[in-house]
């Protein structure tokens, strides 16, 4: 009797073993397990990006747990699971509309308004999508997969989410990944190319100090801004109406609540279940392919080739601008969208050379426009390759 | 006075809202025109059964938008004396076509069987006018005459679905796709053009640039116009005519002669008085103030 009865123990003591992580755990999800751990720390003990590291480590952490697939609705590509169904925000593409609405209202556009000219630095740094997508063309991704791939180049996580689950969301994982690891990584992928590109006659150049907008042109901006960029890339409305919205929202002066949600409350919340549930598709057995590999080495490239295409054409523009109007070209780097920290490295640059030149103001506005021209490059994209 | 004006101002902005309700209400009700009469076989011998296992002949209708559309409480007719002849039911939630999708109605003359079967027939030895009305009865939202000499088993349809060209169908297709697609045209247009992705870069740089360019000469023209408001406000402001104006005009007021007088003669008398630049802190000797006072910190009871 005793003996049936620990036998019976037993066979449960064993099919019980067979549910657990230990049980059923692979090298990979292993693997993603110490990815999420390192994303963590970097998070922690340097502070790179901790709002989106910390949540997306977190998140691999939640997705690398390994079970039995025995129907239990917990994993997050299991359909009607909760974290499934949060996940629907970021495969469905709502998510990143939501957090453009918030960076909208965030966003200060003073500095673009006050010298237009700098937007055009955003829009030259957005070949790093293009060279990017030319070069995994070149690596046999197909034109949809390559054209997702590129857009980690535009730096905008939202963004890159985005278009990666309307073009590939089979690579989604891996895409939204990179794009914020080396957003995080920022500051030191760009300081070497900003460097080797500039003299040190171009890197102390002085800016003329931006002029004081009035409230006038900072409500026109976002309604004329959508309108134009909108009209010529209706694919991109979901993204530039949501930004040019929030910063209406902000400027109006006459919907502070609304901004302050937007800004504050809501794009927080969506936030922390985009980093969560992006950490958690990371999935060892849809995650770690020779395909995410490839994508992590595109998203470093895309990154240099967008860095380098912004000093770059800061160079060639102040070819036709006159001596007291030139622009130092260590704010080229801030063409790509990841505000604001692109921006504090072309300050923190700056400051190196000239301890008295501060290029923050200057660099907000080809870093803010760099949001609009990755969001505009994502319609383009969209149009030409659903 | 002022009381009339605001609701004034209140009543024609309450009309406003109303009239844009009230458009976008039609707009709403437009959705179904996004409807397409899509696929017909006049004689079913050896092809698709009904609910009931019959075989009869069939219309399919598409939904071409990218939205939702229900059709309850449009009409199918044959018959273009009687635009009402079969009311398609309410309350059935099968109406509801998905974006895209396609719904099937038989045409057995048999009502009773359910929302999808026809009160209507069609005539295999003549040819066929089909049409569907919006609710109103009147709107026309899609038509087709389908030729006489129908074979059998052979539909007629639009050749892609909701596109315009009609024509005899190479297979069947009910509540499916009349062309199937097993690629992606755009797709394989840049592979087989563009396999470098050359073009598409180029494209998308131009437009791109575009846009930002576009961007920044409107704002370069409304800054140059928003400085030329400010100033044109601080000079109101201020109160003063343009010294340069007046000079060219040879008309210097009397106010700017006096300032300027005022100056020069404080610069030649040294008449500016000089300030001593030592600050003496002195303590104060009674402890108490107002400012360290523990009523000033809590908050009054609100008053009834």
């Amino acid at each position: 009797m005793l003996g049936s009865f620990l036998s019976f123990l037993g066979d449960n003591l064993q099919l019980f073993y067979t549910y657990t992580g230990l049980y059923n755990a692979t090298w990979g999800h292993l693997a993603m397990i110490v990815i999420g751990l390192i994303f963590i720390y970097l998070a922690i003990r340097y502070e790179f990006e901790p709002m989106l590291l910390i949540p997306i480590g977190f998140g691999m952490l939640i997705g690398n747990i390994p079970f039995k697939d025995a129907g239990l609705n917990i994993g997050i590509y299991e359909e009607g699971s909760v974290l499934n169904i949060l996940y629907q925000g970021v495969s469905q593409g709502w998510y990143p509309p939501l957090i453009f609405l918030g960076i909208g209202a965030m966003t200060d556009f003073s500095a673009l308004i006050s010298n237009p000219k700098l937007m055009l630095i955003g829009a030259a740094a957005q070949f790093g999508i293009f060279g990017a997508y030319i070069i995994a063309l070149q690596m046999g991704f197909e034109p949809n997969q390559a054209g997702a791939i590129g857009i980690i180049g535009g730096a905008d996580g939202p963004t890159a989410i985005f278009l990666s689950s309307k073009l590939a969301p089979n690579l989604m994982g891996a895409i939204a990944v990179s794009a914020y690891s080396y957003m995080a990584l920022v500051p030191i992928i760009q300081p070497p190319f900003m460097r080797l590109l500039t003299t040190n006659k171009e890197r102390v150049i002085r800016m003329k100090p931006p002029r004081a907008v009035s409230s006038t042109e900072k409500i026109i901006f976002p309604i004329v801004g959508m309108l134009l960029t909108c009209f010529l890339v209706p694919s991109g409305l979901p993204l530039l109406g949501m930004l040019f919205f929030g910063n209406l929202l902000k400027e109006s002066g006459v919907t502070r609540r609304l901004a302050e949600t937007a800004r504050g409350p809501l794009v927080d919340t969506i936030t922390i279940l985009l980093g969560v549930t992006v950490g958690a598709s990371t999935q060892a057995t849809q995650f770690l392919t020779w395909d995410s590999i490839k994508i992590f080495g595109l998203g470093a490239l895309s990154f240099v080739i967008a860095t380098c295409a912004g000093i770059l054409f800061v160079k060639f523009f102040n070819l036709f601008l006159k001596e007291d109007n030139k622009i130092n070209p260590l704010i080229g780097n801030s063409g790509v969208s990841a505000v604001p920290d692109s921006a504090r490295i072309s300050q923190h640059v700056g400051l190196e050379y000239d301890p008295s030149n501060y290029l923050l103001m200057h660099a907000m506005a080809p870093n803010v426009s760099g949001v609009i021209g990755s969001a505009v490059a994502a319609g383009i994209l969209l149009g030409f390759l659903t | 006075m002022r009381k009339m004006n605001d609701d004034m101002i209140r009543n024609k902005v309450g009309v406003m809202l109303l009239c844009l309700l009230l458009f976008s209400a039609e707009a709403m009700a437009q959705s179904a025109s996004s409807i397409k009469i899509n696929e017909v076989l006049v004689i079913n011998e050896d092809n698709y059964l009904d609910d009931y296992g019959k075989r009869n002949a069939w219309i399919e209708l598409y939904n071409s938008s990218a939205g939702s559309v229900d059709i309850h409480g449009c009409y199918l007719t044959n018959d273009k004396n009687d635009l009402k002849k079969y009311p398609i039911p309410k309350g059935d939630i099968l109406t509801r076509i998905k974006p895209g999708q396609h719904i099937l109605f038989w045409a057995d003359g048999q009502p009773s069987r359910g929302t999808f079967h026809l009160n209507f027939t069609l005539d295999p030895s003549r040819e066929n006018y089909i049409a569907l009305f919006d609710a109103d009865g009147k709107t026309l939202i899609d038509e087709v005459v389908i030729p006489a000499g129908q074979r059998a088993d052979i539909s007629y349809g639009r050749l892609v679905d909701g596109g315009e060209a009609w024509g005899v169908l190479g297979r069947v297709t009910p509540s499916t796709n009349n062309l199937t697609l097993d690629s992606n045209d755009r797709i394989d247009h840049l592979k087989n053009n563009d396999p470098v992705g050359i073009g598409m870069t180029l494209t998308a740089m131009l437009v791109v640039f575009s846009a930002l360019l576009l961007l920044f000469i409107v704002f370069k023209n409304i800054g140059k116009a928003a400085i030329e408001v400010s100033k044109r406000n601080a000079k109101k402001a201020a109160g003063t005519p343009d010294i340069s104006t007046a000079a060219g005009t040879g008309e210097v007021s009397g106010e700017i002669i006096a300032a300027i007088s005022a100056a020069l003669h404080e610069v030649a008398e040294d008449a500016h008085d000089i300030e001593s630049t030592v600050l003496t802190i002195t303590k104060v000797a009674r402890n108490y103030s107002p400012w360290s006072s523990k009523i000033y910190t809590l908050r009054e009871a609100p008053k009834k």
